[in-house]
């Protein structure tokens, strides 16, 4: 064998196509915030019951803020225990006396009318949303809210085509549907949770989350400016005890909950002995993984997204990140990058990639995770931006060498807070992917596509983006594995947790 | 005393209002003898324009989101519904009674509806995943047909023309439609709400005359894929058959259809118009650790 000697690597600089491009400039935007003007909110809201704003029996009100200015914007009745009695009782009775009876044509075409408004109304939505939950305009005004009427916009749809749903099924709706949302994305949640019930003939009690109310609260207005009868959608505003006493009301045959695994655990344990049907959309920790075939300035756009998208405060967060070893420090060196570009600060304004997070409670679990981080030895960073002076901010935060037993890698963080570990072969990083409780989704990013197939196959998620993420559409199903909860919400397969199969 | 303005029955075209290119007019009248217009006499030339007007949308609207359909279907409800009244009049005015018209007019604006909703859910009951023995992801999904030819219902002036298109365009398709011959008034009508209704000029062609002259031609054209008659006549059937021959048309025969019932609708007549496309792609079997995650 010839002893042919190695070639010497040549060690330039420009050895790599990686050029470093730099993205700090000598200027600044100037502001740019959408007008408050549009958004007409109240100082007060009653609770919405049976086609009326009722004051509540328990006589109590809590404010709601601005999350990003610490600034009251109006106060919301507290619903006590006979409250959400009434509100259950108005909607069982709207299910028996109306609902039920209603031609499914008719009932599409309530949901049609609910869809166009949101539509009509969309810009006052979006900066209400904005306000009241301190996401970026942006995402409210091109996401959350569009999203929401196209929700209701589907849905209508199959109010009269169930029997093509469930072939050689007959459908029967179930009654009454309590609904607990959270606050990451409070007008969308609420479409999630309306549409589908009103579609297969349900009625509905919603609880939104108790730090953004508001949206829910416009849509009560929406429901009635439709006409639709009333107590066929309730809404009133409360905390955790009103949640508790809406899941124990025996008035309620349906429990449909988005929120943390924990909640959802003590719900499923106190529907325990009833015949309630149960769906839960829990937390998530997903994987999101980078082979080193993946065009890696898409996948880094695509993880910032990932995190970042509403300050990560989504449950489907890509807050692991898995990155093959070959091209890790590329990657993170990318990320870094990226992250000095992100625009941290007034939700309102329109160059805002990242706004408020949304509480002071929020932003206190997320730092004592920061903390965490760091003390297990992880290597932290975060953006050099600038933070307003009043308000909840956190910067865009990422921590690499991250150990897969430690805490920010296994437990929901809910904020702009990335995990980063490494993995040689594609064995390696399915165990990985799977090493959680959770299963709500992940993502591949690689150009080769059977390795795509192959990872969708074998990692145990409910959704799994390949080449993109966080994607949502009404058509697409969506929903956990695992710990991150049961049933489906959005598509064909959202209408069966409201429906009863009658052969 | 004000003298009333008749209106001119034009036939539309990729999105516009011409006169027949042939100058050639007939006039149908109702049972008591009124004249009800001097309709346009399509001739073989103007379903040539309409199927190259038609053809010319086709990549467009087959491309657009089926949720983008849907919402331009239901813009298409909206504002049949908002001249209710005058398709009410031209129905009368075509031997209708005056409920029979209303009831007509409100299932044609809830049918476009009913397919509106349609638009993104077809795709989720005719598609498939095919569990195939091989390592492969193997799926089926309809894609829609190209451009279709249709011979709208004789009897019903609103109802039949919309229930007929309705499906096609539904599931992406463009179509060259020939309106009732002897109650054409609603097919022209209608051209006049799809103009106004986000619908891309194009996409629906509309023509008016008689079947006996443009069958064959409907038939013979190498540029249309699929042909909807509502004959029933067995010779027409067997014409149309022939003729479409040549380019392999698929030829789907809607007779004795009751559109005021529940046979008047249905997603399967979206589906005629669809082909089934089936992708396979390599799945990679690396799973040293076992496939038990």
């Amino acid at each position: 064998m010839a002893t042919a000697k190695k070639p010497v690597r040549k060690k330039t600089t420009a050895g790599k196509n990686t050029l470093r491009v730099s993205l700090q400039t000598g200027w600044t935007y100037d502001p740019a915030p959408e007008s408050k003007s549009v958004a007409r909110i109240d100082k007060r809201y009653e609770l919405f019951i049976n086609g009326k704003w009722e004051a509540p029996l328990s006589k109590k009100y809590f404010d709601t803020i601005n999350p990003a200015t610490e600034e009251k914007l109006s106060e919301v009745a507290e619903a006590g225990v006979a409250d959400v009695d009434k509100a259950v009782t108005a909607a069982g009775q709207a299910y028996e006396k109306t609902w039920k009876k209603m031609p499914a044509r008719e009932r599409a075409k309530y949901i049609f009318r609910i869809a166009r408004m949101i539509q009509e109304k969309a810009r006052e939505l979006a900066v209400i949303e904005t306000l009241d939950g301190g996401k970026p305009i942006r995402e409210s005004r091109d996401f959350d809210v569009p999203t929401a009427a196209n929700h209701f916009f589907y849905y209508a749809g199959w109010a009269d085509k169930l029997e093509y749903a469930f072939p050689n099924r007959k459908t029967e709706p179930l009654g009454v549907a309590g609904q607990i949302i959270p606050w990451n994305f409070p007008l969308l949640m609420a479409a999630w949770k309306i549409a589908p019930a009103l579609a297969t003939g349900n009625t509905v009690v919603l609880k939104p989350a108790e730090t953004t109310p508001l949206t829910a609260l416009k849509l009560a207005e929406i429901i009635r400016e439709a006409d639709l009868p009333p107590g066929v959608v309730n809404i009133i505003t409360g905390a955790g005890a009103t949640g508790a006493s809406l899941v124990q009301h025996p008035g309620v045959s349906k429990i449909a909950f988005t929120g943390s695994t924990e909640i959802g655990k003590l719900i499923q344990q106190s529907t325990a002995g009833t015949s309630k049907k149960l769906t839960l959309e829990l937390g998530g920790k997903a994987a999101n993984i980078i082979f080193e075939d993946a065009p890696l300035d898409q996948a880094v756009e695509g993880v910032i997204n990932g995190i970042f998208f509403n300050q990560g405060h989504v449950c489907c967060a890509g807050s692991r990140l898995y990155v093959q070893e070959s091209v890790a420090k590329e990657v993170i060196r990318k990320l870094k990058d990226r992250m000095a570009s992100l625009i941290v600060g007034d939700p309102l304004d329109k160059n805002t990639d990242i706004g408020a997070i949304n509480s002071r409670q929020q932003l206190d679990t997320i730092r004592k995770y920061i903390s965490i981080g760091k003390k297990e030895g992880a290597e932290f960073y975060e953006s050099d931006c600038r933070l307003p002076g009043k308000g909840f901010f956190c910067k865009p935060t990422l921590f690499s060498q991250v150990a897969q037993s430690s805490r920010i890698a296994q437990e929901e963080i809910f904020g702009p807070v990335l995990a980063i570990l490494t993995f040689r072969t594609d064995d390696e990083v399915i165990e990985k992917a799977n090493n959680t409780p959770y299963g709500l989704s992940a993502g591949v990013w690689t150009d080769k596509g059977s390795k795509i197939f192959n990872m969708t196959k074998r990692i145990r998620a409910g959704v799994i983006w390949a080449n993109t993420f966080n994607k949502f559409d009404p058509s697409s199903p969506f929903g956990g594995f695992k710990e991150s909860g049961y049933g489906r919400e959005g598509g064909l397969h959202g209408l069966l947790p409201y429906v009863k199969l009658i052969s | 005393m004000r003298l009333e303005v008749l209106k001119t029955y034009k036939i539309y075209i990729g999105g516009q209002f011409p006169r027949t290119e042939s100058g050639r007019y007939y006039t149908p009248e109702n049972k008591s003898g009124k004249k009800l217009a001097n309709v346009c006499l399509c001739s073989r030339k103007d379903l040539r324009d309409a199927v190259v007007a038609a053809r010319s949308a086709y990549g467009s609207w087959s491309n657009r989101a089926a949720f983008n359909r849907g919402q331009i279907l239901y813009r298409m409800a909206e504002m049949l519904e908002g001249r209710k009244a005058q398709f009410v009049e031209e129905l009368v005015m075509q031997d209708s009674a005056k409920a029979a018209a209303e009831k007509e007019v409100n299932l044609a604006i809830d049918r476009l509806i009913y397919y509106a909703g349609w638009c993104d859910k077809y795709q989720q009951l005719f598609s498939t995943v095919n569990p195939v023995g091989s390592p492969h992801f193997n799926f089926s999904v309809p894609e829609p047909m190209g451009v279709a030819g249709i011979i709208a219902p004789q009897d019903s002036s609103l109802l039949g023309i919309v229930s007929v298109i309705a499906p096609v365009i539904t599931g992406g398709n463009t179509c060259v439609v020939l309106g009732s011959e002897e109650k054409p008034l609603c097919a022209i009508t209608l051209a006049e709400v799809l103009h106004a209704s986000d619908l891309p000029g194009g996409v629906v062609n509309i023509l008016t005359g008689k079947p006996e002259e443009l069958n064959p031609w409907f038939a013979g054209h190498m540029d249309i894929n699929a042909v909807i008659s509502c004959d029933e006549n067995p010779e027409v059937q067997k014409l149309i058959r022939e003729k479409s021959v040549a380019n392999l048309k698929r030829v789907f025969f809607y007779d004795k259809r009751n559109w005021t019932g529940g046979e008047g609708e249905s997603p399967y007549l979206i589906l005629d118009t669809q082909e089934i496309k089936t992708t396979w792609h390599p799945v990679e079997n690396i799973a040293g650790a076992g496939g038990g995650y």
